[in-house]
C-alpha cells in the first residue's frame, strides 16, 4: 500500500512532471515536492512524488556497504 | 545511480548477512511494521538467511488489513447509494466486510471503479459531472498527503462532485497501543520507509526513548532491509536504543514539510477503529470543516448495522504480531487469495498473502 518507486523527472509543467521509469513514461504530480527539478529522481506513490531522492546519500550507502564487503572478504 | 538495481547486489547482501551472523549474540525479536517490508523479507528469503538468534514478526502496517469491518460496511453502503461511483485502490475491492464486499456490490449493480491514484478519481469526477465520485481514502501518512492534495485540487477546480471517505490511519499511535498491551515483546523495530519519508524518522523517537526499543527506518530493497537488521543488531549488542535510518536516500529526520503541511491543512486527528486493536484516540484523520463539502460522510450519511466478524479469522491477532498465519485454522484451506476470508489474505502485502505466496513455515 505504501509502495513508492523511484522515477526520473524528464520535464516539468507547473505542478505536473513527465517522468520515466524503465523506459516507460508517465505523468506524476509534484504537489508534495515543489522543489523537484528536471534530472531528479523522485519517489512516486500513487501518482504523487512524495520525496526527492538524495543521490549523494545513495552513493554513500553503497560505498559503506562495499567497505563492509571488503572487510568481510579480508576476514573470510 | 538508478536507485533500484544498486540495492539488490548479491555481493553486498552476502557481506551484510555475514556481518549479522558475526555480531548477533542475544536472542531478539524484531517487528517489521510495514507490509511492504514483509513482502521484501519473504520474496528474498531473508528470514531463512538470518541466524537463529533473530526472529522476525510482521506488524499491522497494511492499511487495507487494519480497516475495520464497520468502515468496510460503510464503504459498501455508500456504493449502494444511487448516483454514486465508488473509486478505490484495488486492494479494497475484494476485502469482505460483514455481509458483502465492494466486489459483490459491484456485481449487484453498484458502480465501483479501481483506480491507481486519487488523480484518477478526480478525472472520474470531471468525466461524470452528473454523478458523485466517492474516493475511499485509506492509507497511512504516506498516502494521506496525496488525498489531501486531491481535495485541494478539487477545490481549485470547483469539482463539487468529488468526495472522500476518510479512513486514514496514523502509525505511531498503533505502535504505542501494541507496545502498551505487552502482548508481544520486541527488541527492535523495522520502521516504515515511506511513512517516514513523509513524517521524518523523528516520529519514532518516542519508541526508542520511552520503551528502550531500537528503531531503524528501512527502505524496501533487500540491501535496505539487511542493512536495517544489521543496524538493529548493532544497537542491541551495544546496549543502545536510538532512531537510525537505513534509507537515507529517501528519508530525513524532519520528513517532507510540504506534505505534512497539506495533510494538516485538510485533515485533523480523529479516533479510528483498527482491526484487531479497536478504537485508538487520535489515530485517524477526518476532513476539516473548511473542506466539509468534500467529506463523503457529510454528503452521504449512511446507516450500517452492527459489524460481524468472520468466524475463525485471526487477522486481528496476526496484525498485533501475536500469531502467525500458520496458527489460523482457515489459512490456505478455507482462506486463500482466490477466496479470502480476512483482509490479510487479500492485500498483496498482507501477512497471510505473503505466507501463502512465498511459504512461511521456516524462520518463525
Amino acid at each position: 500500500m505504501c509502495l513508492a518507486v523511484p522515477v526520473l523527472i524528464k520535464s516539468i509543467d507547473g505542478r505536473e512532471a513527465e517522468a520515466e521509469i524503465g523506459g516507460v513514461s508517465r505523468r506524476v504530480s509534484l504537489w508534495l515536492t515543489p522543489e523537484a527539478q528536471v534530472g531528479d529522481y523522485v519517489l512516486v506513490h500513487t501518482g504523487y512524488a512524495i520525496n526527492v531522492l538524495d543521490q549523494e546519500e545513495a552513493e554513500g550507502t553503497i560505498k559503506l556497504l562495499e567497505e563492509i564487503a571488503a572487510f568481510d572478504g579480508d576476514e573470510g | 545511480m538508478r536507485f533500484i538495481d544498486e540495492f539488490r547486489r548479491s555481493d553486498l547482501a552476502q557481506a551484510l548477512i555475514s556481518q549479522i551472523h558475526r555480531r548477533s549474540r542475544a536472542s531478539v525479536r524484531f517487528m517489521e511494521f510495514c507490509g511492504g517490508h514483509t513482502v521484501t523479507i519473504f520474496r528474498y528469503g531473508i528470514r531463512q538467511l538470518l541466524p537463529p538468534t533473530i526472529e522476525m514478526v510482521s506488524g499491522p502496517g497494511c492499511p487495507v488489513c487494519v480497516t475495520s469491518n464497520a468502515d468496510l460496511d460503510k464503504a459498501i453502503a455508500l456504493a449502494e447509494v444511487p448516483g454514486v461511483i465508488i473509486s478505490t485502490f484495488g486492494d479494497m475491492f475484494k476485502v469482505p466486510g460483514s455481509r458483502s464486499s465492494l466486489q459483490q456490490a459491484n456485481a449487484d449493480g453498484a458502480d465501483v471503479r479501481m483506480v491507481y491514484s486519487a488523480l484518477d478519481a478526480l478525472q472520474l469526477a470531471r468525466e461524470n459531472p452528473d454523478r458523485s465520485v466517492v474516493f475511499l481514502g485509506i492509507g497511512f501518512e504516506t498516502t494521506a498527503p496525496t488525498i489531501a492534495a486531491s481535495i485541494l485540487q478539487a477545490k481549485e477546480q470547483q469539482l463539487a462532485n468529488y468526495h472522500v471517505l476518510s479512513m486514514h490511519k496514523l502509525c505511531p499511535p498503533v505502535i504505542r497501543a501494541i507496545l502498551d498491551s505487552g502482548e508481544v515483546k520486541l527488541q527492535g523495530l523495522v520502521c516504515p520507509g515511506h511513512v517516514s519519508a513523509v513524517t521524518g524518522s523523528r516520529t519514532w523517537e518516542f519508541i526508542a526513548r520511552d520503551y528502550g526499543i531500537p528503531c531503524v527506518v528501512s527502505g524496501f530493497e533487500p540491501l535496505d532491509v539487511l542493512q536495517c537488521i544489521a543496524m538493529l543488531v548493532d544497537q542491541v549488542e551495544s546496549g543502545r536504543s536510538e532512531v537510525e535510518i537505513a534509507y537515507s536516500r529517501g528519508v530525513k529526520s524532519e520528513g517532507n514539510a510540504e506534505a505534512l503541511k497539506l495533510m494538516d491543512r485538510v485533515f485533523e486527528p480523529a479516533p479510528a477503529d483498527w482491526r484487531g486493536v479497536g478504537e485508538i484516540a487520535s489515530s485517524g484523520l477526518k476532513i476539516r470543516k473548511e473542506y466539509g463539502e468534500f467529506d463523503a460522510e457529510r454528503a452521504f450519511p449512511v446507516e450500517v448495522s452492527q459489524p460481524i466478524e468472520h468466524e475463525g479469522c485471526i487477522c486481528g491477532e496476526i496484525l498485533r504480531g501475536v500469531s502467525t498465519p500458520l496458527d489460523c485454522s482457515l489459512f490456505s484451506h478455507a482462506c486463500t487469495p482466490q477466496c479470502p476470508v480476512g483482509p490479510c489474505m487479500v492485500s498483496s502485502e498482507g501477512t497471510c498473502a505473503a505466507y501463502y505466496s512465498y511459504g512461511g513455515a521456516v524462520g518463525g
